[in-house]
């Protein structure tokens, strides 16, 4: 997918106070990538090259170093997603307790049919995930921000409801 | 070194003591083995990465990186003990895993680490049967480099000299885990000056010259060391040959000068070595229009008209000319009024590799003129040219005469031009004498902080172009100044006996790292 | 508290004694437990002091490797040249694991004293609590706390009135597992991939920023105030025999258990007792096959060496497993072992950094022949092979993402090979399609 729209800037106004604010709390500037790509994804629900180029900028890095960090953490979108990205968990403990069926059931009632596609009214996006760290509780399901404890597929309908 | 810093350690059963904190693979140079290793790079800082340089230290509880282990009093490293031997043949066995065995249509192969490592060390046969390997296709890094994803080891030594070498961070490793790949920045490509240098620094065929692409199997090139006449810096070079053509140029290792790198200016500059537009016979004038002839004949014709000289004469001489000839020419034209001169095209704007202080493109173009300096000539060329009118005799050694005119040399009486291509101004010329370019003879040139380097003979020259330290020895000989010189090595000899600059300088000792001029009775 | 359940009578309460009490999330509600009294002791202590009382107690790092917290502690610079950094790793990861996410979630203000306790012992002015970024919540949690504990004067120029300086910061991650290795937790604080890095030089030499830094998991710091509190010696009195494992740990149970959770057992516990008293067992009709003790990263046992383990450090290397980080997956006869290993070996493939030769492409061939013999195309040489890439997976890389891959590999064919040789011999059918 391609930016048809011009970029907007992420770094001004109260976005910038808040980087700035965090940049006091590190020896270098470098060390606010993570905080300042998370505003990114904020602000535009994506990481662009175009959001790379202001993020280098701001911070004093080259875009290419940029790209190299955005790539490495799965979290930062690489791609435009749905309104609402769905992180189903499916490491071990969650498959034993039956995550695959959460799975299947979220893929169905998005909509999205396929895993990291996104449904035909562009509301979801739908992946697997390895851990995400509440094995007591399978299958936690992540919905944009809030995190969803003990989802069984009897538990989806309602669930794609809310965020629909 | 004080005796203090140096620890002693035994490395395949050989004793070494080597400064501390030096690394145990660079130790392990001194007992004569290279440990194999992919992302260790002397030049760039330590990844510790591929895995490649196992090595059993005794009393370690498991295998050590060579690279990133440093030396201790009376270590044991073993190399090639079991368990490091199937250490490294399992890191070869898994990078062969995605790595595409297209040897046969690879650039690489002949000089690739991970084939000659593989022949030493690895295993016969895959045991990653049927599997799909990795694709990705070939990717254009601008400047020379064309990137093969699928050969990429991700040993990141691409990456680590863009960023701390050349201090221009346009590569990164983009992806983790076996999807990692080198990315590069979205809006910048490898135009950089020195970027060529990560082609040489990979140790697969993973980043390849655009220029040398599929030119020659690497185990058909000869290969001579020589000295880069791209500008006054003199990097320590290589040059490539095929059936006696140019067809790359590498640096060679010179720590004092260029370490392991070399600019792409310097590096691409090399096609006016093959010209076919050479002369290839003495000439000599006939009633106005040159003739060709037999050396004997030339260089008797040559030497009468410096006899019948007197009064001024003129040597307007390459800044690229070697010292042997620069010192010829002097003594050739000894017993007359000599201007002699010389000119260095430059660029403005030097552009330095910023990790290594002290080497750069740098604006003269031309690899000689402290050696053209110490041997007495001026960087007045215009002025020499001035003076030519009405000068019984002009020597032109080597320099191309570009931007001379007709009328600039028509008021000296008479004109000896040495060189390797015959421009039109030079056709008035009395004689012509063909020489040998630089790659054509051997030599030596002096760099812009005074080091005399010496440069291999890598081709033949064509025809009867012949050195111009052998045409100028020949007629020094000729008007009964010297003996004949049978090398360039004796001329070089008779240079450091008369010239105070080169006092105490023999081809032996400068060797193939050369040797900085006394500043001070001191030579390095 | 054995969250989200009410606590088990075999429990040691400490650490989760108000695990789903609101009030003990705020600065007020958490001071009227006993909160910030030994913040208030240690700051009239000297850095040194405490340092003692914390190699007294015997407490150990909670995070997997189990190193002597004090100790770890004492590494660090006395003299001070230049900043001392503190990172607290709150990157819970480890599939199997989800007690620091319990502890930020209802205690934030015990993980901020023993963060700012262990700050003003190893004297750094700075501590960076490196959250994973999927833990949205205790994200929200831990930043008001934080705020509050600020306001209130605790933290930051003049902590406590002391006139120390002890300033605190949430850095949040961004997915990645590897990230919890706390070489690559300093890269990813100073903005960088988060790949782990060569040692030495050690953190406590030349960690964040290149200063000298400690790095302690959440759960270990949450202890510390209950230590000063109550002293080292009664500490090391919370112990079932043996003298080197001692205190309380979370053990987080998951999988096929009936009753999943967060319990917190003095250490020594027997394995077989949480699981089966506690978390009342496996499924009705269901037997137990098979336990990964200490997060996804260690052997796995049998039902027999479930049954006879002791939990503490020394009695998991007794099994040939360890302690880890204490994240316990059960599974009943139900669990196909071989898909489960399969499983495992994607999560590292996943999570590789993909920086060392032997991980990169050891941990992807090992899930392609796993997950072919899965798809009935295994022959029996691909568990040869298998073996043999773990062996050479284990101690060879820069980190242990690859040995931990290998480890659930290693141990899954030697003690299930059976299933493994269904699925090669045909007696079983495939479960996976043919991939190439």
């Amino acid at each position: 997918m391609t930016q048809t729209t011009e970029y907007t800037a992420v770094f001004t106004g109260t976005t910038r106070k808040r980087l700035d604010e965090i940049l006091t709390r590190y020896p270098t500037k470098r060390a606010a990538l993570l905080a300042a790509l998370w505003m990114v994804q904020e602000a535009h629900g994506w990481i662009s090259d175009a959001a790379m180029a202001e993020t280098a900028e701001v911070l004093d890095l080259t875009p290419s170093y940029v790209k190299g960090v955005v790539t490495f953490y799965t979290m930062y979108h690489q791609h435009p997603v749905g309104e609402t990205f769905v992180q189903v968990c499916t490491t071990t403990p969650c498959d034993l307790c039956g995550a695959e069926g959460v799975v299947q059931a979220l893929l169905e009632h998005t909509g999205c049919g396929e895993l990291g596609a996104t449904s035909p009214d562009g509301k979801f996006t739908v992946i697997e995930v390895e851990c995400l760290g509440a094995c007591g509780f399978a299958t936690p399901v992540m919905m944009n921000e809030d995190f969803i404890e003990d989802v069984t597929p009897d538990k989806v309908p309602d669930l794609v409801k809310k965020y629909s | 070194m004080a005796q203090q810093d140096l620890v002693t350690l035994t490395i395949e059963g050989v004793e070494v003591s080597v400064p501390k904190g030096t690394m145990i693979i660079e130790a392990a140079k001194q007992a004569g083995i290279i440990i194999p290793h992919y992302c260790y790079h002397p030049g760039l800082p330590i990844a510790g990465v591929c895995r490649m340089c196992l090595v059993e230290v005794e009393g370690a509880p498991k295998l050590a990186i060579a690279c990133a282990t440093d030396v201790a009093d009376g270590l044991i490293v073993n190399v090639f003990n079991d368990d490091a031997l199937a250490a490294r043949r399992s890191v070869l066995e898994f990078l062969l895993i995605n790595h595409p065995l297209d040897c046969p249509i690879c650039d690489q192969a002949g000089e690739c680490e991970l084939q000659d490592y593989v022949f030493q060390e690895g295993r016969s046969g895959t045991r990653y049967e049927d599997y799909a390997k990795r694709f990705s296709p070939v990717e254009d890094f601008g400047g020379d480099v064309l990137y093969v994803p699928n050969r990429c080891i991700l040993c990141t030594r691409c990456v680590r000299f863009m960023d701390d070498v050349a201090q221009e961070d346009v590569l990164n490793v983009s992806e983790r885990g076996d999807r990692a790949f080198i990315g590069i920045h979205p809006d910048k490509d490898l135009g950089h000056e020195w970027a060529g240098n990560v082609v040489d620094l990979c140790p697969v065929g993973s980043l390849i010259s655009k220029d040398f692409l599929h030119k020659a199997r690497v185990w058909e090139l000869d290969k001579t060391p020589s000295v880069c006449t791209g500008c006054s810096q003199g990097c320590n070079i290589n040059v490539d040959t095929r059936e006696n053509v140019v067809v790359r140029l590498r640096p060679r290792v010179n720590l004092e000068v260029n370490r392991y790198f070399m600019c792409d200016t310097g590096r691409l500059h090399y096609r006016w070595m093959n010209r076919g537009d050479r002369i290839e016979a003495p000439l000599v004038s006939q009633g106005g229009d040159l003739t060709a002839t037999d050396w004997d004949h030339a260089l008797a014709e040559a030497a009468q008209l410096v006899r019948g000289s007197g009064g001024r004469a003129i040597a307007l001489v390459s800044a690229n000319a070697s010292n042997e000839a620069l010192f010829l020419t002097k003594q050739l034209l000894a017993d007359l009024e000599v201007t002699a001169a010389f000119r260095v095209p430059r660029v403005e704007g030097e552009v330095p590799l910023v990790g290594v202080p002290g080497l750069a493109l740098r604006e003269e173009r031309a690899a000689n003129a402290a050696g053209a300096e110490a041997l007495g000539y001026k960087e007045d060329f215009d002025g020499a040219l001035r003076a030519a009118n009405g000068a019984s005799l002009v020597v032109v050694v080597d320099d191309d005469l570009n931007g001379v005119s007709e009328e600039q040399l028509s008021g000296a009486a008479n004109l000896i031009y040495l060189g390797t291509l015959l421009p039109d101004v030079a056709r008035r010329a009395s004689v012509v004498l063909p020489i040998a370019n630089v790659v054509e003879e051997d030599g030596t040139l002096t760099n812009r902080d005074r080091r005399v380097q010496r440069y291999l003979q890598a081709k033949a020259a064509p025809g009867m172009a012949r050195p111009a330290w052998w045409v100028l020895s020949e007629l020094v000989r000729e008007l009964g100044r010297g003996e004949v010189c049978a090398s360039a090595a004796e001329v070089f000899a008779a240079l450091a006996d008369a010239e105070e600059p080169f006092h105490g300088m023999s081809y032996d000792n400068l060797g193939f790292a050369g040797r900085a001029m006394a500043a001070a009775g001191m030579s390095v | 508290m054995g969250y989200p359940h009410k606590p088990h009578e075999k429990e040691t309460v400490v650490l989760s004694e108000y695990f789903g009490d609101a009030e003990a999330r705020s600065y007020d509600g958490w001071t009227k437990r006993g909160g910030y009294k030994a913040l208030k002791t240690v700051l009239e202590m000297g850095p040194s002091d405490v340092i003692e009382i914390v190699k007294a107690s015997g407490l150990r790092g909670r995070g997997g490797a189990g190193f002597p917290t004090g100790l770890k502690w004492s590494f660090m610079p006395k003299e001070k040249s230049k900043p001392h950094y503190l990172c607290c790793n709150a990157d819970e990861s480890e599939p199997g694991t989800f007690k620091d996410r319990e502890i930020m979630r209802w205690t934030p203000h015990a993980l901020i004293e023993g963060c700012a306790i262990a700050q003003y012992a190893i004297q750094a002015e700075i501590t960076y609590i490196y959250i994973r970024g999927e833990f949205t919540g205790p994200l929200r949690v831990m930043q008001s706390a934080l705020d509050e504990a600020y306001e209130r004067g605790a933290l930051g120029p003049d902590a406590m009135g002391s006139g120390k300086r002890l300033d605190m910061y949430i850095h949040r991650a961004a997915g990645a597992y590897i990230c919890g290795e706390e070489t690559a937790m300093m890269n990813s604080i100073e903005g960088r991939r988060g790949n782990p890095r060569i040692k030495p030089p050690f953190p406590a030499a030349a960690g964040v920023f290149g200063m000298p830094t400690t790095i302690n998991n959440v759960e270990t710091l949450a202890a510390v105030p209950h230590i000063i509190n109550r002293g080292p010696e009664w500490y090391k009195s919370l112990c079932l025999g043996n003298e080197r494992s001692v205190g309380t740990k979370l053990f987080s149970v998951c999988g096929h258990v009936q009753r999943p959770g967060n319990y917190e057992v003095t250490m020594g516990f027997p394995l077989g007792e949480l699981i089966d008293d506690m978390c009342g067992g496996v499924p009705s009709g269901r037997t137990l096959k098979a336990c990964i003790p200490g997060g996804s990263s260690v052997p796995i046992l049998n039902k027999e060496e479930t049954e006879s383990c002791i939990l503490d450090y020394e009695g998991c290397v007794e099994k040939g497993t360890m302690l880890g980080s204490g994240g316990v997956i059960v599974f009943d006869d139900s669990a196909d072992m071989v898909y489960q290993v399969m499983r495992l070996a994607r999560f590292y493939a996943h999570e590789s950094c993909g920086q060392c030769t032997q991980c990169r492409e050891g941990t992807a061939w090992t899930v392609r022949i796993m997950e072919r013999i899965l798809a009935g195309q295994g022959e029996m040489k691909d568990l040869d092979l298998l073996l043999d890439l773990s062996h050479q997976m284990t101690g060879t890389t820069i980190c242990v993402l690859s040995d931990s891959c290998a480890a659930p590999v290693e141990s899954g064919i030697k003690k299930f090979r059976d299933e493994f040789e269904a699925y090669i011999v045909g007696s079983r059918e495939p479960i996976m399609a043919a991939a190439g």
